[in-house]
């Protein structure tokens, strides 16, 4: 245990400071994870004050919340390592991972956590200044602030192994990059990033809650927000736990046969 | 002019040429274009799912703006954006002497050196969302209408190039420059709505920091008919104010350049 605790404080701290080096980078990536729920907060708040005050169940002030906490949710789970395994293979930087003596995981998620403190520079004043300007309630029990822990940490498994087993794919084919932005496209229909899921056409709700997506963000969300019934939270703990037992056993039975096909050219 | 229209026709061909070694890309700029139509249509149709009108626009005035959205994202990816990276690289390196060496102005080079052919599909598909969008309209559209939104579209392209132009320029001093692009790039995801429905703050910032309102909201604002006389001039000089100001501060930033090699 205090083994593990020493790899993961040298591994954040060396993250920490490749992580400091783009700063800049880092910060204005940040723009780009704000500007979109900014973006959809504002056109449902828009349907919201031209409706009546309210859609779906929604006024202005909970699309605030439900935005606001979507965005906090959405930057603490984020994992961008399927768009790094493209390089990895293709320059060969698999050759120095796989001399180390611990998996490579290991180094994703010491990087991931250095980023996100280092983004808080940026999310915190973003999240007061939003809460300022639109005014969002919570209706949030402490049973539900206390749930929300839990389904974010396991949010946050079930997103990095889902980027991993999506990355490896790298292994096989060239056409990475197409795949992943696909998989973004069916991610914001179903996750609840362009709309609260009860919004959408009751087929289109029915597919969301067979895929992984909203059990990942809209389900910690609307948890936080006091949307959810004794027995919605319970399926939607066991949909998380089922969906990261299926991306885990993908992962382990992939990267063994990614190993093994992994060939490096030159130096 | 006529020397440089043959070059400007000469680096196209040129582009064009590199590109169409790389035919698999084709197919993978197809399936980008039906994603990007899918989630601004799907975007639509669960918006319009719940209201008839958003911020005073109905469904298929929103559907002619996406067209727009599409078509002018498709102009900067496809000329814009790689000529940039280019000269941006040249700067870096210091083959940016070979550009100042040429018998033709170096604006001109930097800014037509290089075109991304796949991105023209965006292009064309914006072209026919606003097909669509005005065949759904038919009723409404006049002559005068297409004919105003295509002259604003020309002035919006003239405010984008401007735009990036002076951001490019600042490569001259900085290094990484691209990361204000990525900038550009984040917030242009917003125009895919019109700017009026913003708070008045960040309708500000996308009107005048970041001119995404001029560049998408205002063509297609023409095309449903509802453009003023005022935004119409105060787009006109917007552009020509930008582009005088790009070409001065390219002037200016040209004789702080030293080379990076030698």
């Amino acid at each position: 245990m205090s083994e593990w605790l020493a790899i993961y404080t040298a591994q954040t701290k060396r993250a920490f400071a490749v992580w400091l080096q783009y700063r800049a980078a880092a910060i204005i990536w940040m723009i780009g994870f704000i500007v979109q729920p900014l973006m959809y907060l504002v056109v449902w708040t828009t349907v919201a004050e031209s409706s009546g005050g309210s859609v779906g169940g929604y006024t202005p002030s909970d699309f605030a919340a439900y935005y606001i906490v979507l965005m906090i949710v959405d930057q603490v789970t984020y994992t961008w390592v399927q768009h790094e395994f493209d390089y990895r293979v293709r320059e060969g930087e698999f050759s120095r991972l796989l001399l180390l003596p611990i998996h490579p995981i290991h180094e994703d998620v010491a990087d991931n956590i250095s980023y996100k403190v280092l983004t808080l520079i940026v999310l915190v004043p973003a999240v007061i200044l939003m809460m300022w300007f639109f005014n969002p309630t919570f209706n949030t029990t402490w049973q539900n602030a206390a749930l929300f822990v839990p389904a974010v940490f396991i949010s946050f498994w079930l997103r990095f192994f889902m980027g991993w087993v999506l990355g490896m794919l790298a292994f096989w084919t060239t056409r990475i990059a197409a795949l992943i932005r696909m998989y973004s496209v069916i991610k914001l229909f179903f996750s609840g990033r362009l709309a609260p899921l009860t919004l959408l056409p009751p087929v289109l709700f029915a597919v969301a809650r067979v895929l992984p997506f909203m059990w990942e963000l809209a389900f910690p969300v609307e948890l936080f927000l006091g949307r959810l019934s004794a027995d919605e939270i319970w399926l939607g703990f066991g949909m998380q736990l089922l969906w990261t037992g299926i991306m885990f056993i993908a992962f382990r039975l992939m990267w063994r046969r990614a190993v093994r096909r992994y060939t490096a050219f030159g130096s | 002019m006529r020397r440089y229209l043959t070059l400007f026709s000469t680096f196209l061909r040129l582009s064009v040429l590199g590109e169409l070694e790389y035919r698999a890309n084709f197919w993978v700029q197809i399936l980008e274009s039906i994603l990007s139509l899918t989630v601004a249509v799907g975007g639509i149709i669960i918006v319009f799912d719940h209201t008839a009108t958003l911020g005073d626009w109905s469904a298929n005035q929103l559907l002619a703006l996406v067209g727009v959205y599409i078509m002018i994202g498709g102009v900067i990816t496809f000329a814009i954006d790689p000529s940039m990276q280019r000269f941006m690289q040249d700067v870096q390196k210091g083959t940016f002497d070979f550009v100042l060496t040429k018998p033709v102005d170096a604006q001109f080079m930097a800014s037509t050196r290089q075109f991304q052919l796949w991105k023209l599909i965006d292009v064309v598909l914006g072209l026919a969302i606003i097909g669509w969008a005005l065949w759904r309209m038919q009723a409404q559209i006049t002559i005068l209408q297409i004919v105003l939104a295509a002259l604003l579209l020309g002035i919006g392209m003239v405010i984008v190039y401007s735009f990036w132009m002076i951001l490019g320029t600042m490569a001259f001093w900085m290094i990484r420059v691209d990361n204000m692009f990525q900038i550009f790039n984040a917030m242009f995801v917003a125009g895919r709505w019109p700017v009026n429905i913003y708070p008045t703050g960040l309708r500000a910032v996308l009107t005048f920091v970041v001119p995404i309102a001029f560049a998408v909201t205002v063509p297609a604002e023409a095309l449903i008919g509802r453009i003023t006389p005022t935004t119409f001039a105060l787009a006109f000089g917007v552009g020509i104010g930008l582009f005088v100001v790009a070409r001065l501060f390219w002037r200016y930033g040209i004789r702080s350049y030293s080379g990076a090699s030698a």
